[in-house]
C-alpha cells in the first residue's frame, strides 16, 4: 500500500491545571447537537471529566474506539498515592461502563475533533477552556493507505451486531413505510 | 418545546410520599424568568402568611435557573428558598457547585418540597425516576460525608448531593445546605430541610437542555468570554487585590489578607486589628495557606478558582468555600491560620453558615467574660480560645446546654438569655447575623443596601459601584473610562464626583436622589442574576464584570426565544422584587424593621438617614411604610397582589 501524509491531531490534556468545571463537555455536547448548539447535555458529550473531588481527581477523557466486549482483565494505577478507579484512563465506549454512549440509544460516541466545514480553529472543548488545561496540537506523519468504514457503516455494524441483520432489515423496512 | 427552562417541577409531598411531575406555565417564565423570580410566586401563591418556618406547609423549593445548563459560563446556581426559622421572612440561600444544572438534565426546573416525612429520608432524583430512600443510616453524618455515602450506595460516582449535617437535622436556625465546593447558607434554609425529615437530595441527568438560537447564543458567548479573558488578564487598578479580579473574591488563590483582618472586626464583629498584619502573621499564613490547598477549584461551568480542595495535617478532605477561610479565625481571635482549616472541616460537616455560626459562638464567648453566662454553662469547656470555639460548636450543632439557646442565634439567644444579653446582639438586621464591618462614617449606599433589601446579607446585594471613593481625581477618570456595564453614561458623572472627604462625601454624597438610582441599578442585577442563576462574583457582585444589563438581554432572548430587552429585563427583576417586597409585608415587615446594625457606623446622621429612606422608598413607588403602593404594583402587573394587600389593611386608603 502507497504510503501517504497523515495529520495527527493530538489534544494534550494537563490534568493538574484542570479546575473541575466541565465547562469542556457542555460545549462538546453542544457542537455535536443537530442542529448545531440547539442543545446541550454533557451525557453526550465525548470528552468526560473522570472526577473524584476530595481524592484530588479531575481527568478529562476523550471518547475513543468502540470495544463489542470488555478486556479481559482491568486496570488500576495509582500515581503519586492518588488511586484512579478501574478503567480510569481508557477512552473505549465499551460495555463494561456507561461512559461514551448516547443517553438515549446507548450508540457509542467518539471524539472527532470537531471536523467541520469550514473546518474549526481548535476543537471546541479546547477553546472553552480558559485554564489551559487542553492543548491541541498537530503534526504530520507518513503513514500506510487504508481503507476505513464511514460512520454510518460502523454504526450499522454495531445495529447488525447488537440485534442481527433480520431484526435491523424489518425495522427499516417498517420505518421507511412509516415515511 | 420548551427553550433554556425544562418547564417541569418536582412536587414532593413528603407526608404521603407522593411525587409528581407538572408541567409550568410558560407565561410565568415570562412573567419572571426562574429561579428566584419564580420561586418568589410560587411561595406567595401557596404560602400565606400565617406559616411559619417549621409548619408542614412552608414550602422548601430547590431551584434551578433560566440559563443553568446552558453553555454560559457560571451559570450554576441553585436557588433554595423558604420561610426562615430565624426571621420569619422569606430567606433564599444560593450555591454554586454543579446540583443545579444535573436537576435541568434530569427534566426539572424545581424540587418543590412540602409536609414533613415521617421517618429520615433522602431524594433521589435520577432523570424521570425518583424516589423517596429511607436515611436512616446517614442519621448524624457529616453534610459532605453523606454525599461520598449516597453516590457510594447508588453507585453513581456523577450523581450530585445537597445535604444536610447535624445542624439541620437539629434544627439549628443557622444549618446550611452542603453541596460540592458550596452552601446555601443563609437564613436557616438546612433547619427547614432537617425539620421536613430531608437529610439530602441526590441527583443526576442525562437530558437535553434546549436553545431557541443556539448560534446566536454563542455568539453572544464569544464576547463575554473574551472579556473573562481580558479581564482576568488585566486586574483593576487603584482597588484592593481582593476587588481587583472577577469571581467570588479569590481567597483560596490569594495570600495577601491585609485589607481583610485590618479593616474588619474581630471576635462578635467587635474591634479592628489595625496592625495585624506584620511580617511574620503573612509569613505565617502564607505558609499555612499553601500547605492546606491541594488544588484550586470551581463551580460548575465557570473557569475561575474561587473553591480549593483542602488537605491540613491528619483533617479529612473538604472543599473551602472563600471568606471561611477568615471568619472562625478573626471571630475567635486565634492568629493562627492553622485554626481556621481545622474547624471549617468540622463546621462544613455540620453544615453551618460560616457568617452567622462564627459570631454566636464570640457572642457567647463575650457573655461569659462578662459574666452574663456562666461556669455552669460553660461547664467541661476548654479554656484556650482555639479549643472553647470547638466545644461550643460541638454543643450548638447538637443543641445541648447552653448550645441549645445559641443554636437560634445571637437575636433569639440574646432575649432568651436576658440579663442585658441583648446589648452583645448588636450585628443583625431583621433578626439575621451580618458581615463583621463596622466603619466610622455613614455610608448613603450601604445605609440603603443594609436597611431595605430582602437578601438581609450584604455581600448579596452590593457590587458594581466601587465600595469606597477613589482618592484621586486621575484614579477616577481612569476608573470611568472604561465601563460599560453602566445602566446610564450619568452613573459615570456620579462616581467623578464621589470624593473621600468634604461635600461631595460619606454622608452627604452620594445624595439620597442619586444613592436611589445606584442601589436600585445594583439590586436589579442581583435580582436577575438569581433568576437567571449567574453567580453573582461574575456579575452584580463584583466590579466591571463579564455579564450586565447590555448584555443579558441578548443571551436570554437567544436561549429562550423570547424577545427580551433592557427595559423589560428592569421590569422582570422589578415585579420579583415587588412580589418578594409584599411577601415579607404581608408577614408584618414594615418600614420600622428596615435599619442597619446601630453600631454599624460610629457616626450617625438620623436626619439624613430619615431622608434617604423616604426618598429611596418614593423612587422605588412604595409607601411611607415601605409597602409597594397599588399604582406600582399595577405597573407591575401585579394587581392581585395590591388587592390582597389591600384586603389584609396592608395598603390603606392614600397610599397609592
Amino acid at each position: 500500500m502507497a504510503k501517504i501524509k497523515k495529520k495527527i491531531k493530538t489534544i494534550r490534556v494537563d490534568a493538574d491545571k484542570c479546575n473541575g468545571c466541565r465547562a469542556c463537555e457542555i460545549i462538546c455536547s453542544a457542537f455535536h447537537a443537530e442542529p448545531k448548539y440547539s442543545s446541550v447535555n454533557p451525557a453526550r458529550s465525548r470528552i468526560q471529566v473522570i472526577t473524584h473531588r476530595l481524592r484530588d481527581i479531575w481527568v478529562p477523557v476523550f471518547a475513543g474506539e468502540y470495544a463489542e466486549a470488555e478486556c479481559l482483565g482491568r486496570n488500576k494505577y495509582v500515581i503519586e498515592e492518588k488511586e484512579y478507579d478501574e478503567c480510569t484512563f481508557c477512552r473505549a465506549s465499551c460495555p463494561s461502563r456507561n461512559l461514551f454512549k448516547e443517553p438515549d440509544s446507548g450508540l457509542p460516541l467518539k471524539c472527532d475533533m470537531c471536523e467541520d466545514e469550514p473546518p474549526q480553529e481548535e476543537p471546541l472543548c479546547v477553546q472553552a477552556c480558559l485554564n489551559d488545561v487542553l492543548i491541541y496540537e498537530e503534526r504530520e506523519e507518513d503513514v500506510e493507505e487504508e481503507v476505513r468504514p464511514e460512520d454510518l457503516e460502523t454504526g450499522l455494524k454495531l445495529l447488525v451486531d447488537k440485534y442481527g441483520p433480520q431484526k435491523l432489515t424489518d425495522t427499516l423496512i417498517r420505518i421507511a413505510q412509516k415515511g | 418545546m420548551r427553550y433554556a427552562e425544562t418547564g417541569f417541577n418536582l412536587e414532593i409531598d413528603l407526608s404521603s410520599g407522593n411525587i409528581e411531575k407538572i408541567e409550568t406555565d410558560p407565561k410565568l417564565t415570562e412573567l419572571h424568568l426562574g429561579g428566584l423570580g419564580t420561586s418568589v410566586k410560587i411561595h406567595w401563591d401557596r404560602v400565606p402568611p400565617e406559616v411559619k418556618a417549621f409548619d408542614p406547609e412552608n414550602l422548601l423549593i430547590f431551584s434551578s435557573a433560566l440559563l443553568v445548563g446552558t453553555p454560559a459560563y457560571s451559570c450554576n446556581r441553585t436557588i433554595v428558598s423558604c420561610v426562615s426559622p430565624q426571621t420569619d421572612l422569606l430567606c433564599y440561600p444560593m450555591m454554586g457547585g454543579f446540583w443545579s444544572a444535573e436537576l435541568k438534565y434530569a427534566g426539572y426546573d424545581k424540587v418543590i418540597l412540602r409536609n414533613k416525612s415521617p421517618k429520615p429520608v433522602y431524594i433521589w432524583i435520577n432523570n424521570d425516576k425518583v424516589e423517596i430512600r429511607d436515611a436512616a443510616h446517614l442519621k448524624g453524618k457529616g453534610a459532605v460525608e453523606t454525599q461520598e455515602l449516597i453516590r457510594e450506595e447508588l453507585n453513581e460516582p456523577k450523581a450530585q448531593v445537597a445535604a444536610i449535617g447535624l445542624a439541620g437535622e437539629n434544627r439549628c436556625f443557622t444549618a446550611s445546605i452542603e453541596q460540592s465546593r458550596s452552601s446555601a447558607s443563609r437564613g436557616g434554609a438546612g433547619a427547614v430541610m432537617g425539620d421536613k425529615g430531608v437529610k439530602a437530595i441526590a441527583v443526576r441527568g442525562t437530558k437535553d437542555v434546549y436553545l431557541a438560537r443556539g448560534a446566536e447564543f454563542m455568539e453572544h458567548m464569544k464576547e463575554v468570554k473574551a472579556y473573562i479573558k481580558f479581564r482576568n488578564e488585566n486586574p483593576l487598578k487603584d482597588v484592593m487585590t481582593i476587588l481587583a479580579g472577577i469571581g467570588s473574591p479569590q481567597e483560596m488563590l490569594h495570600t495577601d489578607e491585609k485589607w481583610h483582618v485590618e479593616s474588619f472586626a474581630w471576635g462578635n464583629a467587635r474591634e479592628r486589628r489595625k496592625n495585624f498584619w506584620t511580617k511574620e502573621i503573612e509569613e505565617s499564613w502564607i505558609r499555612s495557606q499553601l500547605s492546606a490547598v491541594k488544588r484550586l477549584i470551581s463551580c460548575f461551568n465557570c473557569p475561575q478558582q474561587c473553591g480549593a480542595l483542602i488537605n491540613f495535617g491528619d483533617t479529612q478532605r473538604y472543599m473551602m468555600k472563600c471568606f471561611s477561610k477568615l471568619t472562625y479565625g478573626m471571630a475567635a481571635y486565634v492568629d493562627n491560620l492553622d485554626f481556621s482549616w481545622k474547624i471549617c472541616q468540622r463546621a462544613f460537616e455540620y453544615g453551618v453558615d460560616s457568617f452567622s455560626t462564627p459570631q454566636i459562638l464570640a457572642f457567647a464567648v463575650e457573655l461569659y467574660e462578662a459574666g452574663i453566662l456562666t461556669d455552669k454553662d460553660f461547664a467541661g469547656c476548654p479554656s484556650d480560645k482555639e479549643g472553647r470555639f470547638f466545644w461550643l460548636l460541638d454543643r450548638l450543632v447538637r443543641r445541648e446546654g447552653i448550645g441549645d439557646i445559641l443554636a437560634d442565634g445571637t437575636y433569639w439567644a440574646a432575649r432568651k438569655i436576658g440579663k442585658g444579653a441583648e446589648k452583645y446582639d448588636h450585628n443583625t438586621i431583621k433578626k439575621h447575623e451580618q458581615m463583621n464591618i463596622k466603619l466610622g462614617m455613614m455610608d448613603p449606599l450601604y445605609y440603603l443596601m443594609f436597611s431595605t433589601n430582602e437578601k438581609i446579607s450584604i455581600t448579596q446585594i452590593e457590587g458594581n459601584w466601587p465600595q469606597v471613593p477613589f482618592a484621586t481625581k486621575e484614579a477616577r477618570e481612569d476608573f470611568v473610562k472604561d465601563w460599560p456595564q453602566l445602566p446610564d453614561e450619568k452613573f459615570k458623572q456620579y462616581l467623578l464626583n464621589w470624593e473621600p472627604r468634604g461635600e461631595y462625601a460619606n454622608p452627604y454624597y452620594p445624595t439620597p436622589e442619586i444613592a436611589s438610582e445606584i442601589v436600585d441599578w445594583m439590586e436589579a442585577l442581583h435580582n436577575i442574576d438569581d433568576a437567571l442563576g449567574f453567580c453573582a462574583g461574575m456579575a452584580s457582585f463584583c466590579l466591571k464584570p463579564p455579564y450586565h444589563l447590555h448584555n443579558y438581554p441578548k443571551l436570554v432572548s437567544a436561549a429562550t426565544g423570547m424577545d427580551l430587552d433592557e427595559n423589560g429585563l428592569r421590569k422582570i427583576a422589578g415585579r420579583s422584587r415587588n412580589l418578594h417586597r409584599a411577601f415579607n409585608n404581608r408577614r408584618g415587615m414594615t418600614r420600622a424593621d428596615e435599619k442597619p446594625p446601630e453600631d454599624h457606623w460610629k457616626h450617625r446622621f438620623p436626619e439624613i438617614e430619615e431622608n434617604l429612606l423616604t426618598t429611596y422608598y418614593k423612587f422605588k413607588g412604595w409607601s411611607y411604610d415601605g409597602i409597594p403602593t397599588k399604582e406600582k404594583l399595577q405597573e407591575l402587573d401585579l394587581g392581585y397582589v395590591a388587592e390582597d394587600l389591600e384586603k389584609r389593611g396592608i395598603l390603606k386608603d392614600g397610599q397609592n
